[in-house]
């Protein structure tokens, strides 16, 4: 395989196969697997069946659920805790297809959620069928499959609002055509969006009422998410066949602490509260600050990861915002940094950079 | 439900229920209308049997208080067994009423529970009975639950571990309470595989034996039908083969016992919680009632209920959510493959639909509805709690009557006996009881306190209604304490005046608690003069415990984190302020530079050393030596600002007292010093000594005065008050420095610099801001800011008063008429003999400038004389002597 980055069905099939050949539970109409074999393909079962998703399983069964109950799924969460992931793996599991996908911009045109025409034909031939081009919106209702809009919340208003028919009477008129596409059973929407820049576009309560929202929580324990960067962190490294260095699990713990005191507002030992600053000071960009570290001490230090490595990438991390970051920062540093014994060379290496 | 009836002698029904199980309220009630007994016993101490008759006047919550009467203040022991109405047994106790036949509690009685070595009974504490509200599933039953548990430590545990389920809760609630009818017989039957081969510990041993001999008494009596109602884990115990009656004597024999007293207090859900710390281990109370209370469709009821809460509170919620909700609680039910939505279905549809994601929303439900606000009443005919008993105590031991009529009390701190009284007013005062009211009369000093007494009725019925919160004033007055901390809505005054309440009321074990709280409030706090207000009376807390004898365990390095948030977060703070915001800062810059003068560690250990007597004339030395940066390294200044300006006098006292203990933190040998880490030398001393005396003697103390300083403040490093004085000073001194102060601030800063000698281009600083770059408003600002604190530090202060007077000679004609008017506005809001005095003392200086003040004594003063003075100087302060 030599796509950068193979679909979630594609990379996953046997786990899918293996799992569709034991599933003798009800699966809901245009489901190819039960509710109860797609939780366990997002969770995993700890023997042939990988984890996808690290986190409570409250969350998945929730998600699961909704889309069986036919209602749209709304993923929300701060960027970077696997929104985009979940919903694809969830769209691999259900409908063996997480390609019909709408990605959201500023720019996203109604086209994209309903259907737009091919102006060759249209004018070579008048309105018809096979003018149409169809949206995978409209591809998911035909064929009954689940449709994914990633970063919802960032489509215009009009543009979202094209959704509320489709979700409320399962059909898309075509009034060109006066016809429409009623949706097949099976077929589901399942949205992301980053509830940071929730005000960026917010729903229309009317759109809002057909979703049902689950919060994506940031990871619970210390220990999950030093595993999950550890994890991510390594096959980074492989993908984009970086040097060979020394990564101490001592590093990598560090980063995660920072960033997990920084964003819960209170050290591990849950003694100081600290000042959370406006990044999100996600898992994935603890995840980039490793890497970069790692392609530093690569290349230009001894191939050993050190405080010095990460720390510009930490200060970059979290002070997004001059004035008041900074506050929050050196509050952190001299309040909480300085006083950790073993974290001498690291509050040095901070001072120095900031 | 014929099944239902567990009989191992033909008249003697068991029903083995779950503590606060509302399926198994409904069954136990449903089956004693079948069997209709002529006797009803429950899990419970038998002292309480004359108060089971009362049930029907109560409104539960409520619960059964065991405690014993006169206990030593706060090791007073007691037992809580809490009923709701979805509590089996209080359905139990409710029936027997209707029915009118007696209802008797047949546990181990209170007496013998409560005489338990004291870790097995924790203060308060709900351990007893109910404390298992699965049969045995929170390790058994006996009093402080020891060791009584089931196989590996939990039954039911393993029990839902056999039929496939993670949590135990989950598959007590799917197999029994969501049943609606509970299958007596087939608990009877688990339980007793359960126990199989089970040795119960010898606490639990003794209760069942207890309930062995109450059940056989009932039936020598002529009780014909006898229905016991007890936890589901005890069953088998009773209805197994009997032991012989001899070894339960045996059993029984010898307890140890203690009095106990008995009655009945109003309980809330919130208590019945776990969360609250009592272990009565029920999470959702207010869902338990809900089940026991909704005739049909619990589910369906919760959500409206719900979006019902959540409309109160103006979150927009429609029928339509609540249809989405009940079906995504469904949904979820069935993936998980229970045979109805429980808590968490509901929970978690709640969440995802009516709450869209939000957790606030879901908190809310939570706590309305889940846990609920519910508080029980207890009628008239109640006896007496023991905080009113120890309140009764209390006053009888430290002489004061409860009377109607005002009455006003002079308290003298340093007798026990006042002190034993300000502490109990003060902790009335926390609970709410307003029998004491402190009187703003403070004028001799911090050991005395003036009070006003009056009782009025309405003090007994908060006593009660606070009686859940502990047992002796002090205990409920802590919870309390810790509570108000823990509720996360108190502003961060609130809780700074909260913590010197608790010094106040000496309360150590709640200050922990509240201190937390603080220290979170104070991290989270961006406005930085809300911090820098509270600094101060944190400060004054810090020493005033020590001045009661308390240790503040904690405070100091809240205080000291305090003044780190306040360095960092000054410099944002000071920028773009309009004249009002200028002087409101400038008011908390001063607080918090005064406070920060009395920051030191705490005295009465390090108050030795230097107290040894002066057996050297450099004896008296030291503490100036020693001391920090500031007013007091300089007493040439602290001797006239602390005589002529009472205003300020308190500075330069506390600065030199805080010499005394920043001197034994920093040598090893702090009276003479010469062994001291930086090196002080007795040359330098003498020569220290030499510039204060310049000073006494108006010496303008030019860079001699800032060597002096700056050494000082060498010495006092390492100390808190010294190490973080250091730093607030260093901070100041950054922004003095800066170009987009405001005039007031700026002009303030650079007076309060140059008074600790940190400034020696003060002139430099004076010119400059008054010279024509500057626009005429700011100037006045700076002006005003420089010499702010009144005209008599002008006339007092010879360096300060050289200062401006050098600087307004030298002014051209021109400039001379500029300035006139600025100056004209600052000295005018002098009095009137403050100008004259200051006129006189700039005439009688002669055409030279002020510095030409004569100079008395200078280097050489006879240190050996002085020394006597000196230490009695030291005395008045109140510092050194003992």
């Amino acid at each position: 395989m030599t796509v950068l980055r193979p679909h979630a069905e594609d990379q996953y099939a046997e786990e899918l196969a293996l799992l569709a050949k034991d599933d003798d539970r009800p699966r809901p109409p245009g489901w190819r697997l039960s509710p109860w074999a797609v939780t366990r393909y997002v969770l995993g079962d700890g023997d042939a069946i990988s984890p996808k998703y690290i986190g409570p399983r409250r969350v998945v069964e929730v998600a699961v659920a909704t889309l069986a109950t036919d209602r749209a799924l709304l993923l929300l969460g701060v960027p970077g805790t696997a929104k985009t992931w979940l919903s694809e793996h969830l769209a691999a599991a259900v409908s063996g297809d997480s390609t019909l996908l709408v990605q959201g911009t500023a720019g996203t045109a109604e086209e994209a959620v309903r259907y737009g025409w091919n102006y060759a034909r249209l004018l070579a031939e008048g309105p018809s069928v096979d003018a149409l081009t169809p949206s995978p919106v409209m591809r998911a209702m035909a064929e009954g499959r689940v449709a994914r809009v990633e970063e919802l919340t960032r489509m215009p208003s009009d543009v979202q609002d094209a959704l509320i028919t489709v979700l409320s009477e399962k059909t898309l008129p075509i009034p060109e055509l006066n016809r429409e596409v009623q949706a097949e059973r099976g077929f589901n929407l399942i949205a992301t969006a980053n509830d940071r820049d929730r005000g960026v576009n917010e729903l229309s309560s009317a759109l809002r009422r057909r979703f049902n929202t689950v919060v994506l929580p940031v990871p619970a324990t210390a220990e999950e998410e030093v595993e999950i960067v550890a994890r991510r962190v390594a096959q980074l490294g492989r993908a984009l066949e970086l040097p060979e260095t020394v990564t101490g699990m001592d590093e990598i713990r560090r980063v995660v602490t920072v960033f997990r005191e920084l964003r819960a507002g209170v050290t591990e030992d849950g003694r100081t509260t600290v000042k959370s600053p406006s990044g999100t000071l996600s898992t994935a960009e603890a995840i980039s600050v490793l890497t970069n570290g790692i392609a530093l001490a690569a290349h230009f230090g001894d191939g050993v990861l050190r405080p010095s490595d990460v720390a510009a990438g930490i200060v970059g991390a979290v002070v997004q915002e001059p004035v008041s970051d900074r506050v929050v920062w050196r509050e952190y540093l001299e309040t909480v940094v300085r006083e950790r014994g073993d974290w001498r060379d690291f509050y040095r290496a901070c001072r120095e950079v900031s | 439900m014929s099944a239902g009836r567990v009989t191992s002698r033909a008249d003697v029904a068991v029903l083995g229920v779950r503590h606060h199980g509302p399926g198994s309220a409904r069954a136990v009630r449903a089956e004693l209308g079948r069997l209709r007994p002529d006797l009803v016993l429950v899990e419970g101490p038998p002292e309480a049997d004359a108060l089971a008759g009362l049930a029907p006047e109560l409104e539960p919550p409520v619960a059964l208080l065991a405690h014993v009467p006169g206990g030593p203040g706060r090791t007073a022991r007691a037992a809580f067994w809490p009923f709701a109405v979805f509590s089996p047994e209080w359905q139990a106790l409710l029936y027997a009423a209707e029915a009118g036949v007696p209802a008797r509690f047949c546990d181990l009685p209170a007496a013998h529970s409560l005489a338990e070595p004291a870790d097995d009974v924790p203060d308060g504490r709900d351990e007893t009975g109910r404390g298992e509200h699965a049969p045995g599933g929170r390790g058994g039953s006996g009093p402080g639950g020891q060791g009584d548990a089931g196989p590996g430590g939990d039954p039911v545990g393993a029990l839902a571990r056999a039929a496939g389920y993670d949590d135990p809760e989950h598959w007590w609630e799917d197999v029994v309470e969501h049943r609606g009818d509970t299958p007596f017989a087939v608990i009877a039957e688990a339980m007793a595989a359960v126990r199989q081969g089970y040795e119960p510990g010898p606490g639990e041993a003794r209760r069942e034996a207890y309930m062995r001999r109450t059940v056989r008494a009932a039936l020598k009596e002529g009780f014909r039908r006898v229905a016991v109602v007890c936890g589901a884990w005890h069953v088998p115990a009773l209805t197994g083969p009997p032991p012989p009656v001899a070894a339960d004597n045996a059993l029984l024999r010898g307890l140890p016992k203690v009095k106990a007293e008995l009655t009945w207090v109003p309980w809330t859900y919130g208590r019945l919680a776990a969360r609250s710390g009592y272990g009565a281990g029920v999470t959702s109370p207010g869902w338990y009632h809900h089940l026991f209370a909704a005739p049909d469709r619990p589910v369906e009821r919760w959500l409206t209920d719900a979006a019902a809460t959540l409309r109160d509170e103006g979150i927009a919620v429609s029928s339509a959510h609540v249809i989405e909700s009940v079906r995504l609680a469904e949904g979820l039910a069935a993936l998980r493959g229970r045979p109805l939505a429980g808590l968490g279905e509901v929970t978690e549809a709640a969440r995802a639909v009516l709450c869209e994601g939000d957790d606030l929303a879901v908190e809310l439900i939570r706590r309305r509805m889940v846990v609920g606000d519910r508080l029980g009443r207890v009628s008239d005919g109640t006896p007496m709690v023991p905080l009113q008993r120890d309140l009764r105590d209390q006053q009888r031991r430290l002489r004061l009557k409860p009377e109607a009529l005002d009455r006003e009390l002079q308290l003298d701190l340093r007798k026990p006996l006042d002190l034993g009284r300000s502490q109990l007013l003060h902790r009335l005062r926390l609970l709410g009881v307003g029998w004491g009211t402190p009187e703003q009369s403070r004028g001799k000093g911090t050991f005395r306190e003036t009070w006003t007494l009056r009782w009025e009725p309405q003090h007994d019925l908060t006593l009660v209604e606070r009686a859940a919160l502990g047992t002796t004033v002090a205990a409920a007055a802590a919870q309390h304490a810790s509570e108000l901390a823990a509720e996360g809505t108190a502003a961060l005054a609130d809780l700074t005046a909260l913590v010197e309440h608790c010094l106040l009321a000496h309360l150590p074990e709640a200050l922990p608690g509240v201190l937390a709280a603080l220290s979170a409030k104070a991290a989270l706090d961006t406005d930085v003069t809300r911090l820098m207000a509270a600094l101060p009376a944190m400060v004054r807390a810090l020493r005033y415990g020590d001045v009661r004898g308390t240790s503040a365990e904690g405070l100091a390095a809240i205080v000291e984190s305090m003044l780190d948030r306040i360095r960092v977060g000054l410099p944002v703070a000071v920028t773009g302020l309009d004249d009002e915001a200028a002087t409101r800062l400038l008011t908390h810059i001063d607080a918090v530079h005064t406070a920060v003068a009395l920051l030191s560690p705490p005295g009465p250990e390090h108050g030795t050393a230097p107290a040894d007597p002066p057996a050297t004339a450099d004896a008296p030395v030291p503490p100036d030596g020693a001391a920090p940066p500031g007013r007091a390294a300089r007493p040439g200044r602290a001797a006239p600002r602390g005589g002529a300006a009472p205003l300020d006098g308190a500075v330069p006292v506390e600065g030199a007292g805080r010499a005394a203990p920043a001197a034994p933190a920093d040598a090893p040998v702090p009276p003479d010093g010469a062994a001291s880490p930086d090196g002080l030398t007795q040359g330098d001393r003498r020569g220290r000594l030499a510039q204060g005396g310049d000073l006494v003697s108006a010496d303008p103390a030019g860079s001699g005065g800032r060597v002096v300083a700056g050494e000082g403040r060498r010495a006092g490093a390492g100390a808190l008050g010294g190490d973080g004085r250091e730093r607030w000073v260093a901070t100041l001194r950054g922004l003095c420095d800066r170009q987009d102060l405001h005039g007031l601030v700026e002009g303030r800063l650079t007076r309060i610099l140059l008074d600790d000698g940190e400034l020696d281009d003060a002139a430099d600083r004076l010119s400059r801001a008054t010279s024509r770059g500057q626009g005429p408003a700011r100037v006045a600002a700076w002006v005003e800011g420089f010499l702010s604190g009144g005209g008599l530090l002008l006339v007092h202060d010879q360096r300060l008063l050289g200062l401006v007077d050098r600087w307004l000679t030298g002014l051209t004609g021109e400039e001379f008429t500029q300035a006139l008017p600025l100056l004209r506005r600052t000295f005018a809001g002098f009095a009137a003999p403050e100008r004259r005095a200051i006129g006189e003392r700039v005439r009688a200086s002669g055409p030279g400038g002020v510095r030409a003040a004569p100079r008395s004594g200078g280097g050489d003063l006879d240190e050996r004389r002085a020394a006597g003075a000196v230490a009695t100087v030291l005395a008045i302060l109140g510092r050194r002597h003992d």
